[in-house]
């Protein structure tokens, strides 16, 4: 069926979809109309599920996290200050091995309040061992959760998922989507049946405490499985290929980067403005490409690495900031790229916080910049795009 | 003699590392004879997220998941909901936090299954302070009891605040069935759990649990001392079923100072205090008894009929 829809629906019908058992969710503005359609569909019966509205979101993860024990396909969605809520919760997910996906409508974290877009609350929680997609469209979040439920529930990994869509931009703003037919969907996403759990009859403790003789041994399987999720992202969305036309690059979309000599790194809905001015600037002969971050988690270290083997600039544009350090995304990508023997010359642009729009301009002006620092070849201080009363020439 | 109306079967196994006299793994010996063996459990943070054993030891009959802190009434509510979609309806859920959890950092989320009318069974073992962090306040610390962070000292001393009623908060929710239980009395510990394990909602009950480390008191006393504090009427044992109170021992009555005396943490006390304690419990335990007599339906228990 296609059809037009938000990215919130886009994420409710990829929950249907992919037959969602149990949701629990609490109301966060801009991830509300996500839980309003899916308590729509249960209750119509359209989804056969259990919704539970909780009365927080450390309560909506601890619901899923114990559901999914249970042996529960679950899904929850929030935002922002929910998720930062869920914090100690997310990390509990992951230990747990509960192949849990959620929506986070990405938005900034207050105070001063901000309801727009911004990666702060996403990537504050990078560590909690959940992989994190970011998301360009409407399209790729209903196929995404798809995909992330594969992935998540393989034996290999078994470990939550995080879709990120930015809000307002692709949370409420209504773009053609394909549904894909539920026959299809059942077949390339069987029902979840996990090895264990919490059954009668298998007396067993889930999340017992250990003693430090095997504490780091529970980690090292944490670890091992985020590192097979690589594979698995790549496999699963070659099956998803196969069965329904799309894919999306893998964990680092690669937009005209064979002839690059600088590329713009973004991630989330930046990118589809990325790829605007990439094209245009291209038409005018200035050879850039776009590496969109499409995994934050796992981190595409081997792709940037192999991109930046071919490229003299990398522009790394952060839609958040880690105080005391810089970008995330950037300094990631500079880690990625230490074993290098060469390395590019990599700039850090923090552009589009609490929903600042990053517009074609701004990111002309990114690749214009980093074409003129790489051919200079310093090292270079991170860059806050067009803040008022700094930097003049960027008005 | 007669004979004991409690179950032979043990749902506990031996290996629980909980401290010689410990009154929670009485506590959960009689809720698991109670419930039998379809019964899954939920634990947050507590003694009892230890005492089951090292991992891959584990001392109980029943599955259990263990779940954060703050996180037991939400994780019982998707457990339920997970065993629901299965069609496993007759399993038993059940909730089983230290008071800390419960009327501190867990009160949100037990507020919110009670309200959302979660089938399950929520278990409070209330050894009246955070014992395994090493004896600290809670809400539900009497008043005078020395506890690390009310310390004895001479410019003022011990807990000057009195103990939550989680009975009253409970009962606020409108909730089927509430109850007192005590590791003292068994009989009515078994029978309780039962009751509770053949109603549908949210059942709460809230279980006296010694604690001889935290209470300063003789590990072989436990039993005397769950058994002092009902029959100094400390701690009434009593049901509230359907919204209808009914006081299920009465106790002897005996003087408060019998319990406290035989526990370090209120050794400080003098006479005056003591008296002050007594009072308030007489008053409380005139009211409850008041309110049994009446039979009256509670007027937070609505029913949207
Ligand atoms: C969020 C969080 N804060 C604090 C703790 C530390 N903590 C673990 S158990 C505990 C005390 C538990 O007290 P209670 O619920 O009364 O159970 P008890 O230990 O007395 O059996 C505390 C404070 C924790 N695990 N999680
Ligand atoms: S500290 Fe108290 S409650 Fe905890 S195990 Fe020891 S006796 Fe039991
Ligand atoms: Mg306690």
């Amino acid at each position: 069926m296609r059809t037009v829809m938000t990215g919130n629906y886009a994420s409710a019908y990829g929950a249907k979809a992919a037959r969602a058992e149990v949701i629990a969710a609490y109301p966060i503005t801009p991830q509300t109309s996500i839980v309003e359609k899916l308590a729509e569909f249960v209750s119509s019966g359209e989804l056969n599920a259990k919704f539970i509205p909780v009365e927080s979101e450390h309560s909506a993860m601890a619901a899923c996290i114990s559901a999914s024990v249970t042996g529960a396909r679950t899904y929850t969605a929030t935002s922002s200050h929910g998720l930062t809520l869920m914090h100690e919760v997310l990390m509990w997910a992951s230990g747990a091995r509960s192949p849990i996906v959620m929506t986070n409508v990405s938005r900034a974290m207050a105070p001063p309040w901000s309801v727009w877009a911004d990666h702060m609350d996403s990537v504050a929680q990078r560590d909690t061992g959940w992989m994190q997609f970011f998301c360009e469209s409407n399209q790729e979040v209903l196929d995404t959760v798809l995909m992330a439920y594969k992935v998540a529930e393989s034996r290999d990994v078994m470990l939550p998922a995080m879709i990120i869509e930015d809000a307002f931009i692709l949370s409420h703003t209504s773009e053609p989507v394909d549904v894909p037919e539920q026959s299809q969907v059942d077949t390339f996403l069987p029902r979840y049946d996990p090895e264990m759990r919490l059954e009668i009859g298998r007396p067993m403790g889930f999340g017992s405490l250990v003693k430090p003789d095997l504490y780091m041994e529970f980690r090292y399987k944490a670890m091992k499985a985020m590192e097979s999720s690589r594979e698995r992202i790549l496999k699963v969305e070659e099956e998803f290929r196969k069965t329904f036309g799309r894919s999306y690059g893998g964990l680092l979309d690669e937009y005209r980067c064979e002839d690059a000599e600088v590329v713009v790194v973004v991630a989330g809905s930046a990118a589809g403005t990325a790829r605007e001015a990439v094209d245009a600037m291209n038409e005018r002969g200035v050879p850039v490409g776009l590496a969109r971050l499409r995994t934050f988690r796992p981190f595409p270290e081997d792709e940037l690495r192999n991109l930046a083997k071919k490229v003299r600039g990398i522009a790394v544009i952060d839609r958040s900031y880690t105080f005391g350090a810089a970008g995330a995304f950037y300094t990631e990508l500079c880690g990625s790229l230490f074993p290098l023997r060469e390395r590019p010359v990599v700039k850090n642009y923090i552009a589009g916080l609490g929903g600042r729009d990053i517009t074609p301009k701004i990111i002309e002006k990114i690749i214009e910049d980093i074409i003129d620092v790489s051919e200079r070849g310093e090292d270079v201080e991170p860059e806050w795009v067009e803040v008022k009363g700094l930097d003049r020439s960027w008005q | 003699m007669s004979k004991t109306t409690i179950p032979e079967e043990e749902y506990a196994y031996p290996g629980s590392t909980g401290c010689p006299g410990c009154g929670a793994n009485l506590v959960m010996r009689y809720l698991l004879k109670g419930l039998g063996e379809r019964t899954v459990i939920s634990i947050p943070a507590c003694c009892w997220a230890v005492m089951p054993g090292y991992w891959p030891s584990h001392c109980l009959k029943v599955p259990l998941v263990y779940c954060a802190f703050e996180a037991t009434g939400a994780s019982i509510s998707g457990i339920r909901a997970a065993l629901d979609m299965r069609g496993e309806r007759d399993v038993t859920v059940v909730g089983f936090a230290g008071d800390g959890g419960t009327v501190d950092i867990g009160l949100q989320a037990l507020s919110g299954a009670a309200e959302r009318q979660t089938d399950a069974v929520y278990v409070m073992y209330d050894n009246e302070a955070y014992m395994n962090t090493g004896i600290q306040r809670s809400g539900a610390t009497p008043w005078g009891a020395w506890t690390t962070t009310t310390p004895v000292d001479e410019s003022r001393g011990f807990k000057q605040e009195p103990k939550k009623n989680v009975m009253a908060i409970m009962e606020a929710h409108g909730i089927p069935y509430a109850a007192t239980v005590s590791v003292g009395h068994p009989e009515d510990f078994v029978k309780k759990v039962r009751k509770a394990r053949d109603v549908r909602g949210l059942r709460f009950i809230h279980a006296l649990s010694p604690c001889p480390p935290g209470w300063r008191m003789n590990p072989m006393k436990t039993i005397e001392v769950a058994r002092l504090a009902v029959d100094t009427r400390i701690f009434p044992l009593y049901e509230i079923d359907e919204g209808v109170l009914a006081i299920t021992r009465r106790g002897k009555g005996k003087p408060v100072s019998e319990y406290l005396s035989l526990q370090g943490r209120f050794g400080h006390l003098t006479p005056e205090n003591t008296a002050e304690i007594q009072k308030v419990i007489d008053a409380r335990f005139e009211a409850l008894e008041a309110r049994a007599a009446r039979k009256n339906l509670s007027p937070s228990f609505t029913q949207l009929a």
